[in-house]
């Protein structure tokens, strides 16, 4: 891979089981050492389109190069310049800690000068130290998540593929995780991680937003949160939620009314309401309101609205 | 192909069945159970069938002839009967397999003109056993016949092979050794092998897939011919030890006599395992599940194994279509090699169209393995 090249590149990538279209028509370009974010709900296409830029799926239309190389071509190729770690822990549970690092060293075929060198460097990042002999079975799901993700690296891939590599691991060892991402992007190595948590998408260097398939927006998380939302997102504690959301979708001046936890979410249009005339229109409605505020949107804010915005016109340029 | 990669695989794939303790049972205790349930369970041989005894002469000479039978080991006296009507009502009543009727006039007839019959019905709803015990008969018969000839032959002063003997009515064919073990036991060890050998790897690609490991693997620059490779050399190494358990029992345990080469015997083997690890690791491939994997690989060996290998069933005694269906049943190429190695002392050069079959058979499975596997998901 010539220092010039993007490491990854995707050209209306799609991918049809049967009638259903798990990827429609992926469009996007990855630069060497950035991290990317796959953000979208279960089901919305990431694993899919990670199966096919590592050659285990074959892409029904459109085409990927990653490392300069044909997915559906040279899927060998392919494979020799990235680490991959699928949504499903993927390790021998019956092997320890060092078998299976040894083994995929072996696949890889890590020269033996390096290969104890390379051995106890994903042992200590993984934090598996005293742990050698272990059976993986045994390890909780951090650890595990930090071994795999340490076998995935063991040639120094100059790309990664991560499918949900935090999913079902404790907050403490998502953060742990997504440090040794961080780690890695600064050694220059290009890493595509998907996940359906949100708050992680923070950690990426740009996003790409997925939903149905469909790539709905891509951009680092300030120019989305920044730009995507088209107005003013106000928090707003009330009761009962439903009969407010109801409210407040109608409501003129609202672009998008949405629950958040136990909150309602609301953009309001430039020269709509304020923040008095939301809350009169909510105790109109007989609706108990308790603190209204403007806050900073996050990513879920974003995600939702432009979803939303989606669904009621079709036809709407992401 | 990669030897690096390989020797990886192998390792691994040996450590996890060092680990588990199914593989471990598979590979170890199986040939061992079937060794005994085969060996034994299906031998030909029955020893100590029911006999009932109806002497109608009870003299000296009818004494011997019962003493004969029973001394045989073969029969064992069961009831001696008082009169006709007594033969039936035992044979109804399951008393015995087998009535001797050593006729009253026995001892004279012998004694005038050298030539004697004695009766011998058999209970013939198990048509096996019915040959079985009247070639037992037919033993014990020529052997008195023998005995009284030289008594005969000394009183009246003539050559004993100018005279006649007992004979046993009906009279069938003569089986000089009696022991169908020589023939069932090479067999045995053929189904044994193609059993336990299409077992182990049959785990091998669908336990990946079942516990998600394979989707890492695939994921990785490793080939389908060197996971392949890596796969089947240690269940290569099993399935030598395993041969080497069966076929030691065959010689030392059964005592089947082995008049063939070492060598021979020892490149058809591992040909045969390559043949059995091909064709389950073939099964493995295509089906995602063990459990699945696992039934499949015994329904499609077992049955055909045992049916069309020529270890019970002489394969030219089948219709034609049958016959042609059993060309593919790879082990009866093994089954005749090893028949061939055992009884007949057979070299390399006297087995060369079982072993054509198998290298034939070897090559086209390994071809369809190597070729069954895709490192894809869809």
């Amino acid at each position: 891979m010539s220092s010039g090249t993007p490491a990854v590149v995707v050209d209306r990538l799609t991918k049809r089981f049967d009638e259903f279209t798990a990827v429609d028509g992926i469009t996007l370009t990855i630069g060497r050492g950035e991290v990317v974010g796959f953000i979208g709900p279960n089901g919305a296409g990431k694993s899919t389109t990670l199966r096919m830029l590592c050659g285990l799926l074959t892409p029904t239309a459109g085409q990927a190069t990653v490392a300069g190389y044909d997915v559906a071509r040279e899927p060998e190729k392919v494979r020799q310049n990235i680490g991959y770690m699928s949504q499903k822990f993927s390790l021998y549970g019956d092997l320890t800690v060092r078998e299976n690092l040894r083994f995929f060293a072996g696949i890889y075929r890590v020269r033996r000068e390096d290969l104890g060198s390379r051995m106890d460097f994903a042992i200590r990042m993984a934090g598996l130290e005293g742990r050698e002999d272990v059976q993986v079975t045994t390890l909780a799901g951090g650890w595990k998540q930090r071994l795999a993700l340490g076998c995935a690296i063991l040639h120094r891939p100059p790309i990664l593929f991560l499918d949900e590599p935090t999913s079902g691991v404790e907050p403490e060892a998502r953060r742990r995780f997504w440090d040794l991402i961080h780690d890695l992007a600064a050694d220059g190595v290009t890493i595509l991680v998907s996940t359906h948590y949100m708050d992680e998408a923070e950690y990426c260097n740009r996003i790409a937003l997925i939903n149905q398939g469909r790539l709905i927006a891509l951009g680092t998380p300030r120019e989305l949160k920044g730009s995507r939302l088209g107005g003013q997102l106000v928090e707003i504690a009330c009761a009962p939620l439903g009969k407010a959301l109801a409210r407040m979708s109608a409501a003129p001046g609202v672009l998008d009314a949405a629950i958040f936890g136990d909150k309602l979410h609301v953009v309001m249009a430039e020269g709509g309401l304020d923040l008095a005339g939301l809350r009169q229109a909510l105790a109109d409605g007989g609706i108990q309101v308790g603190e209204a505020r403007a806050v900073r949107p996050s990513l879920e804010d974003v995600f939702v609205r432009i979803v939303t915005r989606k669904q009621d016109a079709p036809g709407a340029a992401a | 192909m990669n030897a690096r990669r390989v020797r990886a695989i192998a390792f691994k794939e040996a450590l996890q069945v060092w680990r588990d303790p199914r593989s471990l049972a598979v590979a170890l205790l199986m040939p061992f159970m079937q060794l005994i349930l085969l060996g034994y369970g299906v031998s030909l041989d029955i020893k100590h069938v029911p006999l009932c005894v109806y002497d109608q002469e009870m003299s000296q000479q009818s004494r011997t002839v019962v003493d004969g039978f029973l001394s045989s080991g073969w029969f064992s006296l069961a009831r001696a009967l008082p009169n006709e009507a007594a033969i039936r009502t035992a044979m109804n009543r399951d008393q015995c397999s087998a009535v001797l009727v050593i006729p009253a006039d026995f001892s004279r007839r012998l004694a005038m003109t050298g030539r004697a019959t004695v009766q011998g019905i058999f209970d013939a709803t198990d048509v096996n056993t019915t040959n079985i015990a009247m070639g037992y008969a037919e033993g014990a018969t020529a052997r008195l016949a023998s005995e009284f000839e030289s008594k005969y032959a000394a009183a009246h002063g003539v050559e004993p092979s100018a005279v006649g003997s007992v004979d046993l009515e009906p009279s069938t064919w003569f089986n000089e050794t009696l022991d169908s073990r020589n023939f069932i036991i090479p067999g045995v060890v053929a189904v044994i092998l193609a059993l336990v050998g299409a077992q182990l790897t049959s785990l091998t690609i669908s336990r990946e897939w079942e516990r998600g490991t394979m989707e890492q693997l695939i994921s990785t620059p490793v080939t389908t011919l060197e996971l392949m490779a890596g796969k089947l050399i240690p269940y290569f190494a099993i399935g030598l030890i395993d041969a080497a358990f069966c076929l030691g029992a065959a010689i030392f345990w059964f005592k089947v006599p082995f008049r063939g080469d070492l060598f021979t015997l020892f490149v058809t083997t591992a040909l045969f395992i390559l043949v059995v690890l091909g064709f389950g690791y073939l099964i493995s491939v295509r089906v995602r599940s063990q459990l699945g994997a696992s039934q499949i690989a015994l329904l499609v060996t077992l049955l055909p194994t045992t049916l069309l290998s020529g270890y019970t069933f002489p394969i030219d005694q089948m219709p034609a279509p049958i016959r042609a269906i059993s060309l593919v049943v790879y082990a009866r190429y093994y089954v005749s090699i090893l028949r061939g190695l055992f009884l007949k002392g057979s070299g390399l050069a006297g087995l060369a169209v079982p072993f054509a079959g198998l290298c034939v058979s070897a090559l086209v499975i390994l071809w369809l393995a190597a070729r069954a596997f895709h490192k894809r998901l869809d």
